[in-house]
This record gives structure tokens, C-alpha cells and sequence, in this order.
């Protein structure tokens, strides 16, 4: 099995280093499948989400030290941080559509690498709703304004938007965590659709949705890679007892 | 452990302390009520008695002259003739090359300080930013005379400096500190998660500014600059020494002008009878205008409402 | 296919940061130029003779003294009586009315609108209202009353502002005792909100420094320092918009580069109170 994405020994300190975030973790994320992230909340499983596209150097005071690899290439060294977050594209926990048309939404991210030809951008808006199973919802008020969709609607928006981009792995920050079931369920199958075609993080703070969804996880605890394997493994026969607590309900 | 007990000899009997005076506590909590609406009142009455007797005053002169006589008339020959167009033609002017050259600037520095300065270099600009705003305006008109005019007339080689253009470039600084406070905080405004959606499709930050947060940020932008046009118009002491208050009609912007304001500030303290009248009747002139503005700006707020 | 950062993207990336450099560097350019000018022809002429002296027109004496006496006066009778109509009826509208009634969109409208209006015609309406109406002439009385109502709308809304930020929590922990309303408000809210009213005074003092065409309008020009609130007296801007209509000798471009070197250490100072109030206010909030 080839690795997509590994992280070794990876440190993480917020407001220069007085915060000792993620301590020296360890995971590989195979390519096309899909790798949950779980833990109680401030448990830094989203922090690590943001190593990978590099979101973290947004944030002022962040330090890292450690290795991430994307195909064997070390993602914080020589990289543009622009063309990794194209390969590796995010999806955010609450919906963040943009206050424009959904057609230029898909089209957003084309528009600034330059591309301007019509039909190349119409060829990839619809694919990339298609690909989002939203196409048949939308074609006919493309024009009209994102935030006009419900809130799973723009969660999908969202997910064509980054598959626009044709990126390797997508990240996704508890895209489901202020939806309804139904349009959570969605998600979950468009999840499972997507993950022939790409690699998939999922950060989740639900324990029945990493069990539905991937095929491996890893369980957070207080900045710390408690556990990882393939996920029935994990829920059913955990190694570590904290695991275990955690995965029965006991705290969390 | 010693079983806890409250010593009730030390709570006094209910009613003891407090005085019962409720009915003067009525009184003079009405008191204070009424003292503070009427003084509320007097904001209100104010703008009604400013509003009463600028139109009282004007209306001699439009009845002499007739509305399109002033407002459309091109000499300003008191006490026979009180065409002010020329005064129109330069207030609008004057505020709209103000406007042309002073927004893009603001909007640049806004942005700068918004989205790319270090926080240490922001937090330098903005109080610079704020002293600029506290200039009063005579000291701009002052700089504008002893530098601007004297370069005007060597640059383009005019017999005076004193012109729409000199009145133009005063103005367009003079308009700065307005238009990038209120631009700069909408800018501040915009949702975060925008940038970061952005910025995670792999969009450059200059892109995400231009593209994304300047458009979410444009109904603010756009009352930024409806102000600094209102202090552009409004602007009296700094236009009167910088663009040589001819009553005529300007031919250009290298000849001297005199806008709405400097008419009423310059002849005010001598008029009398009609001649004062049309200068009320030029102040009317000028509130229509900025009515209109604030017309505008109500309907983006409410835009901005829905 | 995979898109990648192109080399046109990237010059237009360049150019568009250069583009916000330059904004930036112009607006903090004009500013250093400005003050450059005025302050390096204008320190060396300030002294405590100019400041200390009277001015006669002929050239006898040609210090700013009656300028900032009138000037103190100015601030002192305008704020005088726009400082308690503005605080009461900001107090009135945060803390009696109820929010969204027609009285309180009446006073709110009318003093943004008040707020919108060129002060010129402040100056227009004081001469005809305070000067010629009510018989009070041309003196420090009428202009002090017609910067009164120009500073209203800023000391309503900044102290607004104050009230608001005041935590919910303090009035209803207050009328939870079966504190009185008027108690509260004076004992409690209003020294809550004392950083940010004092705030709104001081920048309504640099307002009324600023401002020159009401002033002339109504004060007059004469340039003597004022024996009562009725005399006529020259504020400092205008005094400097008098100078600079007659530039005739190295002196008086003197007189005039020192007398806006005064100004702008005003603005200064005053700029300096404020972001001292509020940075001590966050201290003390936080």
C-alpha cells in the first residue's frame, strides 16, 4: 500500500512555542482511502489537519518541527504554498461559500492560477458539481447566489469547489458537524464516491461517522497520536486502554 | 467541625433600615426621566430650527430671481444677477478629481493596513493615519498655498496657481483619513473563513484581496467614500485659499474657481437684503446635495440590511 | 492537468503588493510632508514671546496670545453646553428609551443628519440665529453656541457607545437590589462609561479647534483677547487664515508657519490624550 502522506515525528507549538500543541506525532495516510481523525475536542486532531496544507502559517507564532511528506516530498522545504493547497484542498467545518454566484464559486480558484477561457471554466464548473452530486440541484440557477442553497447544499458547493481544483487529498474539518442527518448522509456517500479518485482526511468529532465512513483512524488525546489502525480494528479490539474509554463513551 | 449557624440577632428585622420614601423616589426619578428627554429634544429642534431658517432666509432671493435663475444662471453679479452654476459647476468639481485621485490611494492604504503590513507597521500607520485626520483644515489650506499653488503655476505654467486643480489635489488628501477609517474596518469585517476558503483552493493572497475580500467589503468601501465625497463638498477654508474664488464660469482646471462654500463664506459677512438671501439660497443648494448623499447612504445600509 | 501558479499570475501577484506599498507610502508621504514642512519652518519661531504676546495688525506685537486665550474660551463655553445636552441624551436614549420606537428614530435621525451638515452652514445659521436673532453680535457667546450644536451628533454617538459597552450584567445586578434608575445611572453606569465620554470630549475639543468658517461667521475676527463671553475674539485658525492673506514679509510668513506649528502640536497632544484614555480604558476592561 503507497502512502500518500506521512508525518514523522511532527512537534507543534502555538504562541512561539508556549503551547506545546502536538507532540512528536507519527502517521501515514494511505492514498485513496479514507483516514479519520478523533479525539475529544482540543485533542489537536484538527491542528494536525492544518499541517497538511500548510493552513497553520496563517496563524501568528506557530512552530513546527518534523517531517510531512506529499509523495515523498517534504511540504514545508522548497514547496509554494499555493500549488500544495492546490493539491491538497480543504473542506472547512462550516460551510464558507463565498458572497458570489455558484457558478463563480467553482470557478473561483481557476480564475486566480489565470484561467479565463469560458469554456474550459463552464467544462469544469459542471464536472466538479457532477462530482459533487449537486449538478442536478443547481443547473438551472448557476447564476444565482451561493448563500441562496441550504446548508448541505453549500457544504457540497464547498467540495466541488476544492474538486475544481483537481487536487490529490482532500482535508475535511468536520464538514458535517452543523448539518442536519439528511444532508449529513449525503456527504457521507459523496465521501465514499470520492475516495476512488482521492485521499481523504477527515477530522470527525462523531465516533459512529469514522466508524460509517473511513478505513483507517487514528485516535487523539491532549496533543497526543494515542492510536492508529485500520478502523474496525481500532473500535472493536482498541490496543490502548485510553482508546478504549474513549471509544466506549466513558469520556469525551 | 462546627455546625454552621447564622447568629439572627446580627439581620436586622425587615424595614428597619430602609426609609420609606417611595413617593419622592417617584418624583425624582421622573424628574431625571423628562430632564433627559428634553435634552434629547434638542437635537432634534435644532436641525428643525436650522433647516426653518435657511429656507425662510433663501426664499427672497429665489422669488427674485427664480429657482432656475440661481441654480442655472452663470453670473454672479449681486445685487443684479445671482447665478451660482459656476459654483456648482466647481464644487462638483473639486470633489470629483478630489475623489478620483484620493480613493484609489485610500483604498491601497486601507487595504495595507488591513491585510498586508506586519501588526508593528500597522500599528504605526493608523495613528498617522488618525493625525491626518486631525489637521485642521486652514493648516491644509495653508500647505496648499505655499506648496501646491506655487508648483501649479510652475509646472503648467498658468499666471496663478490658484485652480480646480490645486482645490482637487488639497481635498484628495484632506479626504484620506475619512475614506480609509471606514474602509478599512468593512475590510476587517469580512469573515475570516472567506480568506481562508480562499487561501486553501491555493488562491494568492493578492488575488484573495482584489477578488474576494474588497467585493465582500464593497457596500463599507462605498460609504467610505460617499463620506469622504460629503467632507470633499463641505470642505470651506482650505478650497478658499487654494483656488482663487472667481465667481466665473471655469474653463478649465488650471483656472480659478469658487465652489458652493467659499461663495457663502467669503461675501456672508458684508451681504445684505437679496444678496444675502441667494447666499442662504446657495447654502440650500448645497444641503440638496449633501441630502442626496445621504440618501445614498441609507439605501446601502439598507442593502447591506438584507 | 494540474494548475499551478503561473508566471503571469505571479507578476500580477508583484505588481498588485507594489501597488498597495505605494498607497500606503503616499497617504504616510503626504502626512511626513506636511508636518516636515510646517515644523522645520516653523519650531524655530515659536518661543515664549510669540506665545506670550498680543498682535496688532500694523506689526507692532505679533504673538498669539489673545488668539489662544479666545481659543480657550471657544472650547471651554462650547463644551460647556454641548458636553451635558449630548451626555443626557445619550443616557435618555440607552437607558430610558424604549430601542426602536419612533421617538428614538425621530432624535437618531436628526442628529445623523445633523452630523451631515458642511459645518459652513452651521456658520450661515449661527449668524443669522445667535448674532443677528437673539441680539448676541458677533462674539465668543454666538460662536461657542453654534460649535455647540455642530459638536452634538460626535459627543452623542461616542458617548452612546460608552453607555452600550457598559455589561448588562452591572444594571441588572443594580436594579436586582432594588437600586433606583437615576442611582444606577450616576452611581454605577455613568462612571462605567467615564473613559469613553471623556474620550468623546476630548475629540470634540479638537473639533472646535479645527474648525475656522463658523467660527469667523459668528465669533468675528478681532483679534484682542475677549473681556466677556459677548466680546468678539479670533480663534487660532482663523487668526492663521488672516495671515495667510497678507504674505508679505519674511515676518509674517514667519508668524503664519509658527502659528500652524501650534496647531498641529495641538492635534498632536490631543490625538496623544486620546489613545492614552484608551489604551488605559483596555487595561483596565481586560
Amino acid at each position: 500500500m503507497m502512502n500518500k502522506i506521512s508525518i514523522k515525528d511532527l512537534n507543534l507549538y502555538y504562541g512561539n512555542g508556549a503551547n506545546h500543541a502536538l507532540h512528536g506525532i507519527n502517521l501515514d495516510i494511505p492514498a485513496r482511502q479514507v483516514t479519520a481523525l478523533i479525539g475529544p475536542s482540543g485533542c489537536g486532531k484538527s491542528t494536525l489537519l492544518r499541517c497538511l496544507n500548510r493552513m497553520n502559517d496563517l496563524i501568528e507564532g506557530v512552530k513546527i518541527d518534523g517531517l510531512v511528506t506529499l509523495d515523498e516530498q517534504d511540504i514545508y522545504q522548497n514547496v509554494d504554498v499555493a500549488s500544495l493547497r492546490i493539491k491538497v484542498g480543504m473542506v472547512f467545518q462550516k460551510a464558507n461559500p463565498f458572497p458570489m454566484s455558484i457558478y463563480d464559486n467553482i470557478a473561483y480558484g481557476l480564475r486566480a492560477q489565470g484561467v479565463t477561457d469560458k469554456k474550459t471554466l463552464n467544462e469544469v464548473v459542471e464536472r466538479s458539481l457532477r462530482s459533487a452530486a449537486l449538478w442536478d440541484e443547481v443547473k438551472d440557477r448557476l447564476k444565482s447566489p451561493a448563500f441562496g442553497l441550504s446548508g448541505g447544499q453549500q457544504q457540497r458547493l464547498c467540495i466541488a469547489r476544492t474538486i475544481a481544483m483537481e487536487p490529490d487529498v482532500i482535508l475535511m474539518d468536520e464538514p458535517t458537524s452543523a448539518l442536519d442527518p439528511i444532508a449529513t448522509k449525503k456527504i457521507e456517500d459523496l465521501i465514499q464516491t470520492l475516495k476512488q479518485k482521492y485521499t481523504i482526511v477527515i477530522v470527525t468529532h462523531s465516533m459512529q461517522q469514522a466508524r460509517r465512513i473511513s478505513d483507517r483512524t487514528a485516535f487523539f488525546l491532549m496533543g497526543d497520536l494515542v492510536e492508529h489502525n485500520n478502523t474496525n480494528i481500532l473500535f472493536s479490539t482498541p490496543a490502548d486502554d485510553r482508546t478504549r474509554g474513549y471509544v466506549n463513551g466513558d469520556f469525551g | 467541625m462546627q455546625s454552621a449557624s447564622i447568629d439572627t440577632t446580627a439581620v436586622p428585622a425587615t424595614g428597619t433600615i430602609l426609609p420609606q420614601s417611595g413617593r419622592r423616589r417617584d418624583w425624582k426619578e421622573q424628574f431625571f426621566k423628562i430632564l433627559f428627554l428634553l435634552a434629547a429634544i434638542i437635537g432634534v429642534l435644532s436641525l428643525a430650527v436650522i433647516a426653518y431658517f435657511i429656507f425662510q432666509e433663501s426664499l427672497p432671493a429665489f422669488a427674485e430671481a427664480g429657482v432656475s435663475g440661481i441654480v442655472t444662471g452663470t453670473e454672479w453679479l449681486p445685487p443684479a444677477l445671482y447665478g451660482i452654476l459656476p459654483m456648482i459647476v466647481a464644487s462638483l468639481a473639486s470633489t470629483i478629481g478630489a475623489v478620483a485621485i484620493g480613493v484609489p490611494v485610500a483604498l491601497l492604504t486601507a487595504i495595507f493596513i488591513a491585510e498586508v503590513a506586519p501588526k508593528w507597521l500597522a500599528n504605526i500607520i493608523r495613528p498617522a493615519v488618525e493625525l491626518l485626520a486631525g489637521i485642521p483644515s486652514v493648516v491644509y489650506g495653508f500647505f496648499g498655498l505655499i506648496i501646491i499653488v506655487p508648483m501649479i503655476q510652475e509646472w503648467f505654467n498658468v499666471p496663478a496657481g490658484n485652480t480646480v486643480l490645486a482645490g482637487m489635489l488639497v481635498l484628495a488628501v484632506m479626504i484620506l483619513p475619512t475614506v480609509i477609517a471606514v474602509s478599512e474596518t468593512s475590510l476587517r469585517a469580512v469573515p475570516k473563513t472567506y480568506k481562508e476558503g480562499s487561501l486553501a483552493l491555493g488562491a494568492s493572497p493578492m488575488f484573495t484581496i482584489f477578488k474576494l475580500l474588497v467585493p465582500a467589503a464593497r457596500s463599507g468601501i462605498l460609504t467610505g467614500v460617499i463620506l469622504g465625497i460629503a467632507r470633499a463638498l463641505g470642505e470651506t477654508m482650505a478650497i478658499i485659499m487654494v483656488m482663487g474664488n472667481a465667481p466665473a464660469m471655469p474653463g478649465s482646471i488650471l483656472e480659478p474657481a469658487r465652489t458652493l462654500t467659499a461663495n457663502i463664506a467669503l461675501e456672508m459677512s458684508y451681504a445684505s437684503g437679496v444678496h444675502a438671501s441667494a447666499l442662504y439660497a446657495t447654502g440650500i443648494v448645497l444641503l440638496v446635495f449633501i441630502m442626496m448623499l445621504n440618501g445614498t447612504l441609507l439605501y446601502l445600509n439598507r442593502e447591506k440590511a438584507k | 492537468m494540474s494548475y499551478t501558479l503561473t508566471r503571469a499570475r505571479k507578476i500580477q501577484d508583484t505588481a498588485a503588493k507594489a501597488l498597495i506599498w505605494l498607497g500606503a507610502s503616499l497617504t504616510v508621504g503626504f502626512l511626513l510632508w506636511i508636518l516636515w514642512y510646517i515644523l522645520s519652518n516653523g519650531l524655530a519661531h515659536v518661543n515664549w514671546e510669540f506665545v506670550s504676546s498680543d498682535y496688532t495688525s500694523i506689526g507692532e506685537a505679533s504673538g498669539i496670545w489673545p488668539m489662544i486665550v479666545s481659543t480657550i474660551y471657544m472650547v471651554l463655553a462650547s463644551i460647556g453646553v454641548a458636553a451635558p445636552i449630548g451626555i443626557m441624551t445619550a443616557i435618555y436614549l440607552t437607558e430610558y428609551a424604549k430601542p426602536g420606537s419612533k421617538l428614538v428614530k425621530v432624535i437618531r435621525f436628526c442628529t445623523e443628519s445633523l452630523a451631515g451638515i458642511p459645518s459652513i452652514i452651521f456658520g450661515l445659521f449661527g449668524l443669522t440665529f445667535f448674532v443677528g436673532v437673539l441680539g448676541l453680535g458677533f462674539s465668543v457667546l454666538s460662536g461657542a453656541l453654534t460649535l455647540s450644536i455642530l459638536i452634538l451628533p460626535v459627543i452623542i454617538r461616542t458617548t452612546e457607545e460608552a453607555l452600550m459597552a457598559v455589561p448588562q450584567s452591572y444594571r441588572e445586578g443594580s436594579y436586582g437590589l432594588g437600586a433606583p434608575k437615576i442611582y444606577t445611572i450616576t452611581r454605577l453606569i455613568l462612571p462605567s462609561a467615564m473613559p469613553g465620554i471623556v474620550t468623546s470630549i476630548v475629540l470634540s475639543i479638537g473639533r472646535i479647534i479645527g474648525e475656522s468658517a463658523p467660527v469667523f461667521l459668528t465669533a468675528g475676527m478681532v483679534a484682542r483677547i475677549p473681556e466677556s463671553l459677548m466680546d468678539s475674539g479670533r480663534t487660532l485658525t482663523v487668526h492663521l487664515y488672516k495671515l495667510t492673506q497678507e504674505l508679505y514679509t519674511i515676518h509674517e510668513w514667519n508668524q503664519a508657519y509658527a502659528t500652524a506649528t501650534v496647531l498641529i502640536v495641538v492635534v498632536l497632544v490631543i490625538n496623544t490624550i486620546t489613545k492614552l484614555i484608551a489604551s488605559r480604558f483596555n487595561k483596565a476592561t481586560y
